[in-house]
């Protein structure tokens, strides 16, 4: 039941992904190409998106729980620091690049099409490669 | 590549994306991040932090196939880029994620939505970053 509920809940984000256009990277990367073939569109889709998670985040965290869980599980750091910034920069970078984001490309995975997998793949290994720089780092500095 | 405005399909669609975070938090007391969703796939805490994490992918998966079963149709997916660059951009999107904590789905949407200070940050910064790329792939290099 768990599950089943849990699939569904991403079948709406993968069927509202396929809708908005951003599984579409001529569209994504037009979006930011306001000199050139601007088209607008995805501002609707981020409009859309966070007015209504703000609306329903305010009645869901409300209740003391979840309904499937026994506690809500919300990030809590509210400092700003440069891995934060500069990171999401680096995200943006490859964003422009490719076209993807990972929010985009896991449903557009479902069309089968090759330039998706191949995204996917190195989105995996690009998040493996920091994850290693990540522990090699903290190693460092628990030794030092 | 010219592609045509589509207001309401990309609000109808928004809309969507926001009432899955909603549903995700309802039920599973989650934010709806691909990459924090996605990361946790493959490096997972628990079984039963693997199982709602493969669900929630399989059903991400299985948006196209269910528009296809409701419109006839499946999703337009063009692509303006080559093999190799979409492995560059691929691997260097895996690297700010990581670093960044989230992406458009978990910092744009979900912490957006929470006012977090944190995710309002991400969220230009990318926004920035990705305006520059693109200006610079498409009008100084020509691509």
């Amino acid at each position: 039941m768990r599950l089943f509920a849990t699939y569904l809940i991403g079948l709406i984000f993968g069927v509202g992904i396929s809708i908005s256009g951003m599984a579409n990277p001529a569209k994504v990367l037009n979006f930011f190409d306001v000199f050139g073939t601007w088209d607008p569109s995805l501002i609707f889709v981020m409009g859309g998106a966070v007015v209504v998670t703000f609306i329903g985040y305010r009645l869901v965290l409300g209740r003391s729980a979840p309904l499937m869980d026994t506690t809500f599980h919300l990030p809590t750091r509210r400092d700003l620091d440069l891995r934060l910034i500069g990171g999401s920069a680096v995200f943006g970078v490859g964003w422009g690049i490719a076209g993807f984001c990972p929010g985009g490309a896991l449903p557009a995975l479902g069309t089968g099409r090759m330039e998706v997998i191949v995204f996917t793949i190195a989105l995996v290994a690009g998040i493996f490669l920091a994850k290693f720089l990540q522990n090699r780092g903290a190693a460092k500095a628990a030794s030092a | 590549m010219e592609t045509t405005f589509t207001p309401f399909a990309s609000l109808s669609g928004g809309v969507l994306i926001g009432i899955a975070s909603v549903l995700l938090m309802l039920m599973l007391g989650r934010v709806f991040g691909a990459t924090g969703v996605l990361a946790g796939f493959f490096s997972p805490s628990s079984g039963q932090d693997f199982s709602w994490r493969a669900a929630l992918l399989a059903g991400m998966v299985s948006g196209p196939l269910a528009l296809l079963l409701l419109t006839g149709e499946m999703p337009t997916v063009q692509v303006p880029v080559s093999y190799p660059m979409l492995m560059i951009g691929g691997l260097i999107v895996g690297v700010g994620v990581t670093y960044g904590g989230g992406c458009t789905s978990g910092h744009g949407v979900c912490g957006m939505a929470r006012l977090s200070p944190r995710s309002f940050v991400a969220t230009i910064s990318f926004m920035i970053a990705t305006f520059i790329t693109v200006f610079v792939v498409r009008h100084l290099l020509g691509a």
